[in-house]
């Protein structure tokens, strides 16, 4: 069997500065992997990395996703090819209404795949079976993209997004950030949702307390640009008690195995 | 070209010599000499068999313009133009000169057609392709001229209506825009060779989108247009200009008038897509557009409204304006423009507050990518009389790159204490926060451009007509291809 995600000793760089030191990752398919840290450690960084962003440069490594280089692909390939990724920040769109904005994005996945695009119909059908499930108002839907969203909005529109495109492979990065407990739970129902044999999770998050509602079957550390330390479920536990104060920048940590 | 330099010097050598008002009797000729002078203008007038009055009015322009300058106050810059240098009359060419299949035409004007979605057929008229009858664009037109006259609409080329409804045109051509005007309006008056008129009698509505099923003919309809649009009382009219596709036109030089009147309770619609041709990637070619067009809101209760998408010209000079006499007057401009490359659009509007209560509102949104350059121009002026009088103006800029530019300049005269003016400007630049993350949805770079600058426009595209949105919208995203990435 593929995994869904094979990263082998990635080297990565933001404006002229290493960030990612030699990270190595495995994800199988339908696995649910957390990563926690500290801040600047460089969460984010992978994330970018694997969606394709631009100014963030990979040196040396290599990530297949899938048995497929995933270096061969261009942003808007990947996320055709079913890579996702829930923002830390999500991005505003002035006078780009949430439902102009989803349905170009399916329409444009399903097209690169070759697929049938929706008509408004179709789509409109398939909008609300999430919309109601994850409790976002039509008025939501009516705004530009994320403008004057509340925190906690924002990131309930980046579930429903993913939702809504059935990726393979998730990335949510600090997506319960912000959020109330009614809103984490709504969260991290529409997360488990999705969990599938054929399809994989990274969550990147600060609170071990997500996890107990999206129960990973890996926790790792991520810490000066590697993974430090990897575990079950208990390892969030023992890191909410503990801090990072052992992985700090400058100490050597623990190698994953 | 639409006639051989041959020709042409044979012409001019025969009027030269022979002739000193002379030629205007031999109207059989496809053309009249290059160059512009007080027989020229004469040539036209007789060409068109026109009353005297007429011929006078245009003689009487032609000679206030030779003491005119051209105006240099706008933001764009363009090569000293000759008016000596071309030809003012020209008859139409004719099919057989044109094109016989598209695969004799430009492919990448077949291209932007085929993005636009227009018909094939369509797309052969566009491209000048001489069509069998299948699609009868005369029957056509004779068919929804019919139904107009059922309601009393008049709706003719400006030539004819000369003749038909000599005391309607006689009454209000230049009583909005006179022959005095401006360097380009005054130019115009002396020597348009054609356009639309438009009457709409009291109380009616006018059961279609005017010049809907007209927009293919007035591609051709020449270099120096004018257009005389009547809304009586209480009547309603929404007239579309322009096409989406882009217009190729071998005159460099464009300047239209456009005239609206509006008595009690009138509305008026005016939409305007114009995508001339913008001269290639350096610059070279493309055209330039000096446009006067002004409504006179003469009745109480009446309400012109502008909506302008400007995608095309090099060079784009244009302020639709609105008199606002009548009290309880609205005025409205809603304008998108959008350079690239190296164009250049100098474009606003005025809203002359004259009446009691009038008000008016300016939603101008410019986009500006490549090195071009966009200037908001625009006046709010309250008279002493526009007791209450409102203004709201909005102007919005986005910027896609670094090497363009983006210019606000308003003007607000304000002579009535009672009068309320209100002025916001943004200036934004499309972030690659926002291209990244609509590219992470699956779109590519040209459709995240172009569905955000989309958004950006929304408030002006929603006041088009239906028809016309859609392609509109299109259009948006292909004027920016090629500006990012
Ligand atoms: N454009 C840039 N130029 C230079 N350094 C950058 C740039 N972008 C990010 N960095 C640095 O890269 C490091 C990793 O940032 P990253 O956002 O990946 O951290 P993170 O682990 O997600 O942190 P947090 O928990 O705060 O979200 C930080 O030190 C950050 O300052
Ligand atoms: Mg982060």
């Amino acid at each position: 069997m593929t995994n869904m995600l094979e990263i082998k000793d990635l080297h990565a760089e933001v404006g002229g500065t290493e960030i990612l030191k030699g990270l190595n990752l495995t994800i199988g398919e339908g696995e649910v992997h957390a990563i926690m840290g500290p801040n600047g450690a460089g969460k984010s960084t992978l994330s970018y990395v694997l969606s394709g962003r631009d100014g963030y440069e990979v040196t040396s490594g290599s990530i297949s996703y899938r048995g497929q280089d995933l270096f061969e692909l261009a942003i808007e390939e990947r996320a055709a090819a079913g890579i996702f990724l829930g923002f830390q920040y999500p991005v505003e769109l002035p006078g780009v209404s949430s439902t102009t904005f989803l349905k170009t994005a399916l329409n444009a996945i399903l097209r690169q795949r070759g697929e049938d695009e929706l008509d408004a119909m179709q789509f409109m059908k398939r909008l609300r079976t999430h919309t109601k499930a994850l409790n976002i108002s039509d008025d939501m839907l009516r705004r530009g993209v994320n403008v004057g969203f509340s925190g906690g909005e924002k990131k309930r529109n980046e579930i429903l997004q993913m939702a809504l495109l059935e990726p393979s492979f998730a990335v949510l990065d600090e997506t319960d950030s912000g959020l109330d407990i009614d809103a984490l739970k709504v969260v991290a129902e529409g997360v488990n949702a999705l969990r599938a044999p054929d399809r994989s999770i990274l969550v990147i998050t600060h609170y071990q307390r997500l996890l107990d509602y999206i129960v990973p079957d890996f926790v790792h550390v991520l810490a000066n640009g590697k993974i430090a330390r990897s575990g079950g479920k208990e390892l969030a536990l023992e890191l909410e008690e503990n801090g990072y104060g052992e992985y700090a920048s400058g100490t050597s940590g623990i190698e994953a195995a | 070209m639409s006639y051989t330099t041959e020709t042409a010097d044979q012409v001019s050598s025969i009027a030269g010599e022979k002739y000193k008002y002379g030629f205007v009797t031999d109207i059989e000729m496809d053309l009249a000499p290059m160059g512009l002078n007080e027989d020229i203008v004469r040539f036209i007038s007789a060409k068109k068999d026109e009353p005297e009055w007429l011929l006078q009015w245009r003689l009487r322009a032609y000679e206030r313009w030779l003491t005119m300058e051209e105006p240099k106050w706008a933001k764009v810059q363009y090569p000293e133009i000759d008016f000596q240098d071309a030809y003012y009359y020209a008859a139409p060419k004719s099919k057989e000169d044109g094109p016989k299949s598209l695969d004799e035409v430009d492919p990448e004007l077949l291209r932007t057609y085929e993005k636009l979605g227009i018909p094939l057929l369509e797309q052969q008229m566009l491209a000048g392709v001489a069509v069998d009858a299948v699609f009868d664009s005369v029957s056509v037109a004779t068919t929804f001229r019919k139904e107009l006259a059922k309601v009393g609409v008049i709706f003719c080329p400006i030539s004819e209506a000369v003749k038909d409804y000599p005391e309607l045109v006689q009454k209000y051509l230049g009583s909005v825009v006179p022959y005095s005007d401006n360097f380009y309006a005054t130019l115009n008056s002396a020597v348009f060779t054609d356009g639309s008129f438009c009457y709409i009698p009291k109380g009616v509505r006018c059961p279609m989108e005017l010049s809907t099923y007209f927009r293919i003919n007035q591609a051709n309809s020449g270099q120096f247009e004018r257009t005389l649009i009547i809304a009586d009382e209480g009547s309603y009219v929404s007239y579309l200009e322009g096409c989406t596709a882009p217009q190729r036109d071998e005159n460099q030089l464009h300047a239209a008038v456009v005239e609206l009147i509006l008595l009690d309770d009138a509305e008026i619609k005016y939409s305007t897509v114009q995508n001339w041709y913008p001269g290639d990637a350096d610059g070279k070619g493309g055209i330039y557009n000096f446009v006067t067009k002004r409504a006179a809101c003469r009745g109480r209760n009446s309400k012109v409204s502008w909506t302008q998408v400007e995608t095309g010209s090099a060079v784009t000079w244009k302020y639709p304006s609105c008199i606002l006499q009548g009290d309880n007057s609205v005025g409205e401009f809603y304008s998108v423009a959008i350079t690239n490359n190296l164009q250049q659009a100098d474009t606003g509007t005025k809203m002359i507050h004259i009446g009691e209560n009038t008000s008016s509102t300016i939603i101008a949104k410019g986009i500006s990518a490549g090195r071009s350059q966009s200037t908001y121009r625009g006046l709010v002026r309250m008279q002493p009389g526009a007791k209450g009088a409102r203004n709201y103006t909005q102007c919005d800029s986005l910027l896609i790159g670094d090497k363009c530019g983006a210019h606000t300049v308003p003007y607000i005269e304000n002579r009535n204490r009672t009068a309320q003016i209100e002025h916001e400007a943004t200036t934004a630049k499309i972030s690659e926060d926002q291209l990244f993350y609509c590219r992470q949805r699956g779109l590519t770079d040209e459709e995240a451009l172009s569905m955000i600058v989309n958004g950006f426009c929304k408030q002006v595209l929603q006041e088009l007509p239906m028809e016309f949105a859609v392609e509109a919208q299109k259009l948006v995203g292909i004027s920016l291809e090629g500006s990012v990435g």
